[in-house]
């Protein structure tokens, strides 16, 4: 038996030990592309000097053009390409390294989002139209490979869609930008003022609902954004409460309204350490619209809208749905946009829906039936119709039943039951603000009923 | 300009691109400039411009500026003599009284990657790292990681690595965070000089003094300044238990940021500074905040979730007590992308315990009724899993299996079939009453796996299966057919058929030697079969020793990774590496290691040199090690992109031994030995078929050696076999 090659390793640590530790998972983003889905480049900018342009070739042969991926990361060779589709684009990174993979993928997100709030979307008509924006933007957030500040608000101050001349006036402007981005508040500038001192606060939720055949819930919790819009003078200190057990735990126990948040997650204002140890949201907003912090709540979900499906498949040929809605809310709201798609076979012919409320259709490219309500109040209960005709096949396939969806919107409603307890704003200047608060509960492709 | 207009083009779209770059009015000018970087873009070469570009350079529309410089980093290599005409504009930019102005020019001039050039770089250098203005700063730190790159003479001639180290107290966290990024980047590309010595000035470490100020930067910087602060932190390291517990402390809030990155980077400085503290308590609280954020994670994009759930799945090797109630999070969506729903399962898995394991089990059923073929098939075998795992719940997960199994949907039985054998090696003698069911669908299996699994069941069972040699003359009819995993099972059911019931089979056994000796292809099974007749004919009662000795059953293999790998990829937690949880050598480095590179990473990796060959000895790792052939469901945890994509560098790398891990050199072993003819006739069977030849093995080899002092025989048997082929 021969020595393993490995034991020869510790002859050398002697010799070495100033390298110990691991190396330093770097992010080094080599490259960035942005493809269309033919594979043609739209936008190419490499970063670092160890890829070459017919780089992104290899990823049109090797991940556009075949059919067979089904990693968001693919790597050949010592290149890893890590990609993201929006729309009718691919967007792009490349690394030649032990990169660190969330970071890639949030940077592309970072891209996205950007280009979302410049051009309002994201496609390969409106990459090609702004390209020349897109580069400066793309320069402007990473160098050398590594990402560099992306606040959106701070970006739109330079690089703009008016060309920008540089003169004087304009260089005193830029040590304010630069200022602004760099500075401790890299997302606020110092000198905002506004006539009327506002603040707006949109609590959206999100429902995640999967609820089995037999109706027990499986799984349902919320996912909360806190959208805020601040239109606030100066530099103003703000500190938000919200009824959560977070804070409750510490001070008085036993409050009953007290929301349980599992999670939640804040924007760069906001003081982590302050939270982390007196539970108290303090921070100096961005100007204009934010996502103020996102939160996760799984205990005492409220479910608005309960749908109570009974489907018979009659023989081979036949299916029927009976599908009961039921709002579960008070009468004073009401939900809207209520969207429920209801899976038919794939060999059905025809569907004959009857329906009190809103509209059915039967949509056979998608295989579903789409039973549209624009508005119902708390409350109520609607009634759903319906038979499938089905063709007869000869190959026996079971149907998979994939879950019914439901789409839906419900104003001054949380899922969650979270309530906006104070937000409170302290400035210089003593000035008066107004405050608004709005709840909206959502769902879209997340509440999804089994049968 | 007649010295150009050698290049110059008569007619078509470049000449009428350079009569527009020279026009006199400016919106033309600047039309013209967009359209040559469209064409840039899309691969029309356009280098033969440059001139009319660079003319364009001198301007107030910083827009346009930026355009030219756009043009020229990417096509000044191809004209490194006209760059020079370049540099007049770059210098006297750099002293523009506009801050974005010196910025860009000292941003651009690093990446200009021509001689000529970098040797005025340093002047406006020099002066961009003192500039007043932060946002100055923070990119000239970066250019100096940009001229390290190219010319690191040129760095330490003009003391740029010192001022470096200095700005590492600037009081704007964003130069800080820039200038440890440009640090750690210079680290980077000395280190991976072979020539580096530890004095070399380009090697940094992170000092305790750093450590300071990296931690009080780390709570005002942006979200990308706060990774690389926190990646600077990873490889710190702490000089004693309070230290680390004061990084800790320190980093926690970081779960908090709306960035995943961040959570993630905070998550690896956490499990890396752990290791020193000592105090239970305090780990534990430090495991309970991890676990919320975690979670969050799940509701990110599905590629940032996939990542999340990559580490997820690795963090729950290391500390399965991270989200032991958070089974339920796991649930796949109807509408999740494959490869986030293939994770999810593992990990459902991973935390299955008695108390939730209905839950699992009516959830697995839902999925097996999906479409996806592939992902249909992993929920089958999840169940298994549970199965094994789990044996309070094991009779719901076999009644579950029977459920499928009577919807008759052929991949489903099959890949049900396949699980149930693994559940008969968990429990052998206890689920009996469900071989006539499985008897039932003989006809309808077609999968190599599928009927192998089957033949295997009915071999070990053939004393209770009436008709067990009828059955198996339906193998023996169609044998030299069968796949050759299919062949060797059904040779070995045979021989324990007639170990049995000699009276019955005697004709059969004869049939199937005379068969597989004589016009079998396979030496695999040509040896095999040799064996047993030899066997048969000298002793029949030492046969019976051999071919029907006990066999310690099977378990579900806590780790996908070796433990000296596991630690490795903890310390990498949100790196490729730790995506693929493999060590990063395997996919960079162009497949080749030099000698030099390898025993430098071996001076890293000596702990875990160390600690590889301790746990060989001690005979825990080669559980892990077999359960890659022993066990498919062990591999699958790998993943999609780790087993498609992967596996050709992986398996370069690992043939040429060029892998540094060492545990993984035993990994590789095995694998390649499974390449050779000896396994692989096995390894796709599964494990009753792997299980089988080493049984033979260590059967032939204990009446031998009667030494042999391990205990459980079989187990540790093949160990021996195994590790005696180093």
């Amino acid at each position: 038996m021969t020595l393993p090659d490995y034991c020869k390793y510790s002859r050398a640590q002697t010799t070495r030990p100033a390298l110990r530790g691991p190396t330093p998972s770097t992010t080094m983003i080599s490259a960035f592309f942005i493809f269309n889905q033919k594979g043609e480049l739209l936008i190419s900018r490499l970063y670092r000097p160890d890829v070459k342009r017919p780089i992104a070739d290899v990823f049109r042969i090797q991940v556009i053009s075949s059919s067979d991926v089904r990693s968001p990361i693919v790597t050949l060779g010592s290149t890893s390409f890590f990609h993201v589709r929006v729309n009718n684009v691919y967007v792009v990174a490349v690394t030649k390294n032990n990169a660190n993979a969330a970071l890639v993928f949030e940077f592309c997100y970072r891209v996205i989002t950007i280009c979302k709030s410049y051009f309002g979307k994201v496609d390969e008509e409106c990459v090609k139209n702004n390209f020349v924006l897109i580069y400066e933007l793309i320069d402007e957030i990473n160098d050398f490979g590594y990402p560099q500040n992306s606040e959106i608000d701070t970006l739109k101050s330079y690089i703009t869609t008016e060309s920008v001349v540089s003169s004087q006036i304009v260089a005193e402007e830029s040590s304010k930008i630069t200022s602004q981005a760099t500075g401790v508040t890299s997302w606020r500038r110092a000198d905002v003022k506004y006539k009327k001192n506002e603040a707006f606060v949109d609590v959206v939720e999100t429902v995640n609902l999967s609820m089995s055949a037999k109706g027990t819930v499986l799984r349902a919790d919320v996912d909360g954004h806190i959208q805020m819009r601040a239109y606030l003078s100066g530099t103003p200190e703000c500190k938000f409460g919200l009824n959560d057990k977070l804070v409750i735990d510490k001070s008085e126990r036993g409050a009953i309204d007290a929301v349980e948040l599992d999670d939640c997650r804040f924007h760069q204002c906001v003081r982590l350490n302050e939270f982390d140890s007196t539970r108290t949201i303090s921070f100096i907003p961005p100007d204009g619209e934010f996502e103020l912090m996102t939160y996760r709540s799984t205990s005492n979900v409220k479910l608005p809208l309960r749908v109570i499906p009974t489907i018979n498949e009659i023989g081979t040929t036949q299916v029927t749905y009976l599908i009961v809605v039921k709002t579960n809310f008070g009468n004073k709201l009401s939900a809207t946009n209520v969207v429920l798609r209801i899976p038919t076979p794939l060999n059905t012919t025809s569907v004959e829906c009857k329906v009190q409320t809103g509209k059915a259709k039967y949509v056979p490219e998608e295989n579903v039936v789409v039973w549209k309500i624009p508005r119902v109040q708390g409350g109520q209960e609607l009634t759903f119709n319906a038979t499938a005709q089905l063709t007869s096949t000869t190959t026996r396939q079971v149907w998979a039943r994939p879950p019914i969806d439901v789409d839906f919107q419900v104003l001054m409603f949380t899922a969650s039951g979270l309530i906006v307890r104070f937000l409170k704003v302290f400035e210089k200047g003593n000035y008066h603000s107004i405050k608004w608060v709005r709840y909206l509960t959502k769902a879209s492709g997340t509440y999804q009923i089994r049968f | 300009m007649n010295v150009f207009s050698r290049a110059a083009p008569k007619k078509g779209e470049n000449f009428e691109l350079r009569a527009d770059l020279n026009s006199e009015y400016r919106d033309k000018r600047k039309d013209a400039i967009k359209k040559v970087i469209a064409n840039m873009t899309v691969g029309k070469d356009v280098s033969g411009l440059f001139p009319d570009v660079l003319k364009n350079m001198q301007t107030e529309d910083i827009e346009q500026k930026k355009l030219v410089y756009l043009y020229l980093i990417n096509y000044a290599k191809t004209q490194p003599d006209l760059v020079i005409l370049a540099v007049n504009t770059f210098v006297k930019d750099s002293d523009d009284h506009n801050p974005l102005i010196r910025a860009l020019a000292i941003r651009t001039m690093g990446c200009i990657r021509v001689e000529k050039i970098i040797d005025y770089i340093a002047g406006p250098l020099q002066k961009s790292l003192h500039d007043e203005n932060p946002y100055v700063r923070k990119t000239a730190a970066l250019c100096v990681a940009k001229l390290y790159d190219l010319k690191p003479e040129l760095v330490l001639e003009n003391g740029f690595l010192e001022q470096l180290h200095e700005m590492i107290s600037d009081s704007n966290p964003m130069v800080v965070a820039n200038t440890i990024t440009a640090l750690a980047d210079i680290h980077t590309s000395a280190t991976s000089q072979p020539s580096t010595s530890s004095s070399d000035p380009a090697v940094f470490t992170v000092t305790p003094t750093i450590l300071n100020k990296l931690l009080i930067a780390l709570n005002e910087c942006s979200e990308w300044g706060r990774v690389a602060i926190l990646s600077a932190l990873a490889r710190y390291e702490a000089q004693d238990e309070k230290e680390s517990e004061h990084i800790c402390e320190r980093v926690v809030p970081q779960f908090q940021h709306v960035n995943g990155s961040v959570v993630l980077g905070a998550v690896r400085v956490i499990m890396i500074h752990m290791r020193k503290v000592k105090r239970e308590d305090f780990n534990k609280q430090l495991i309970r905040k991890m676990a919320p954020p975690l979670v969050t994670l799940l509701s990110s994009p599905p590629e940032v979730q996939w990542i999340a759930l990559r580490n997820i799945n690795l963090l729950l090797q290391k500390r399965s007590d991270i989200l032991s109630n958070e089974m339920r999070v796991f649930f796949c969506k109807y509408n999740d992308p494959l490869y986030v729903k293939v994770e999810k399962l593992d990990i459902m898995v991973r935390l299955a315990n008695e108390h939730n394991v209905d839950a699992l089990l009516s959830e697995l059923k839902e999925y097996a009724s999906e479409v996806d073929v592939d992902f249909v098939r992993r929920s089958i075998k999840a169940i298994g899993q549970a199965a094994v795992k789990i044996e309070a719940g094991a009779e719901r997960c076999v009644n579950v299996l029977l459920d499928l199994i009577a919807t008759r949907v052929s991949y489903v039985v099959q890949e049900a079939v396949v699980v149930m054998k693994d559940i008969f090696r968990r429990y052998p003698m206890t689920y009996e009453g469900v071989i006539p069911t499985l008897c039932a669908n003989l006809e309808e299996l077609d999968e190599p796996e599928a009927k192998a699994s089957l033949i295997w069941i009915i071999g070990e069972y053939a004393n209770k299966i009436d008709n067990a040699d009828e059955l198996l003359n339906i193998f023996v009819e169609t044998f030299t057919e069968e796949s050759y995993s299919v062949q060797l099972q059904t040779l070995t059911a045979v021989v324990k058929l007639f170990l049995f019931k000699p009276d019955t089979s005697q004709g059969l056994v004869q049939r199937i030697l005379n068969t597989a000796t004589k016009d079998c292809d396979s030496p695999d099974v040509r040896d095999r079969a040799y064996i047993y007749w030899r066997l048969l004919s000298t002793d029949p009662g030492a046969a019976k020793s051999v071919v029907l000795a006990h066999r310690p059953p099977i378990s579900l293999p806590r780790t996908t990774v070796a433990p000296a790998l596991l630690n490795e990829l903890i310390g990498e937690v949100s790196s490729l590496a730790s995506v693929y949880q493999k060590p990063a050598a395997t996919f960079i480095g162009q497949g080749r290691v030099g000698a030099e590179a390898m025993q430098r990473r071996g001076a890293d990796l000596a702990d875990s040199a160390k600690t590889a060959l301790q746990t060989v000895a001690a005979g825990q790792a080669s559980e892990n090690l077999l359960d890659f052939d022993d066990e498919p469901a062990a591999e699958q945890p790998t993943g999609l992109a780790a087993t498609q994509v992967l596996q050709q560098p992986a398996a370069k790398n690992l043939l040429s031994g060029t892998s540094t891990n060492p545990l993984d050199d035993l990994v590789s072993i095995f694998g390649s030995s499974s390449l050779s003819p000896s396994v692989p006739l096995a390894a796709p069977a599964g494990g009753a078929a792997a299980l089988d030849p080493f049984h033979g093995f260590g059967g032939v080899v204990s009446p031998i050696s009667p030494a042999a002092p391990a205990q459980p025989a079989s187990a540790s048997n093949q160990q021996e076999d195994l590790l005696g082929l180093f």
